[in-house]
């Protein structure tokens, strides 16, 4: 299995196949049990986010090494409109489209690691990480 | 994939056989909430064993479908959430929005729940 797989986004049918992907190279990796599912919710949150704020993006795949450690990266990207309050974005809740305000917040309950950069008129990248 | 939906006496089930895309769900939903009626079913139950993720979208379109076919006569129960699919979910945040949603373990159990319902 390749080390890094792309898979873009742009209609819901693209979700399950981001997920689906996602969740084949974590268990590759060694990931089992609850946290295949745990990845793979959160990649469909994310690619979910893409279609419903910026319409078209992509989710990016990748094994990561830390030392002895083994994980896996988790990145979504688009070039849509931004998010012009990232704190207020990352509330239990908030939404300002008709998701139920629990995409952003809740992949990083999920993940271990969390990093968003947005800027407006330019895009954003949600970056999650889970280690082994 | 279309979830077939099977008439049992005075219940319809709805067995999810692989993973949905939104559309599929909406058109389960669509299908579930009109055969209540066609069929005068008084239970709904749908089956989510196969599903291995239950995101935002999937669980807010099962409670609606809830709701709707609650205000057309049916009571509906989600049966067979996986045990890390339901670790995920609370982990998500996603239990408070399927708090007015009933539940059971299996098939059975679901079954069981609607009798007491409808027949007690």
């Amino acid at each position: 299995m390749a080390d890094e797989m792309r898979v873009p986004i742009s209609t819901d049918a693209d979700i399950i196949t981001a997920r689906q992907k996602g969740r084949a190279l974590a268990e590759w990796v060694g990931f089992s049990g609850s946290d295949l599912t745990i990845i793979a919710s959160a990649i469909s949150e994310l690619a979910r986010n893409i279609i419903e704020y910026a319409g078209h993006g992509e989710i990016i795949i990748r094994l990561a090494e830390r030392g002895a450690r083994r994980g896996i990266v988790i990145v979504a990207r688009d070039d849509g409109p931004g998010i012009p309050d990232v704190a207020l974005a990352m509330q239990d809740g908030y939404s300002t489209g008709k998701g139920l305000g629990l995409g952003l917040p809740g992949a990083r309950r999920l993940m271990d690691e969390f990093e968003i950069v947005s800027e407006v008129g330019k895009g954003t990248t949600v970056t999650v990480g889970k280690w082994r | 994939m279309r979830v077939p939906i099977l008439k049992q006496g005075d219940y319809l089930i709805a067995p999810i056989q692989s993973a949905l895309s939104d559309a599929d769900f909406l058109r389960m939903q669509n299908e579930l909430v009109d055969q209540v009626g066609k069929l005068r079913s008084r239970g709904v139950i749908v089956d989510v064993t196969a599903l291995d993720v239950m995101d935002s979208f999937a669980t807010r379109t099962l409670r609606s479908t809830a709701l709707m076919t609650r205000l057309r006569g049916a009571e509906t129960v989600i049966v067979g959430v996986q045990p890390e699919v339901a670790f995920s979910m609370v982990q998500l945040g996603l239990t408070l929005r399927m708090e007015d949603v009933e539940t059971a373990l299996d098939l059975d159990e679901g079954l069981a729940f609607l009798d007491r319902q409808t027949k007690g």
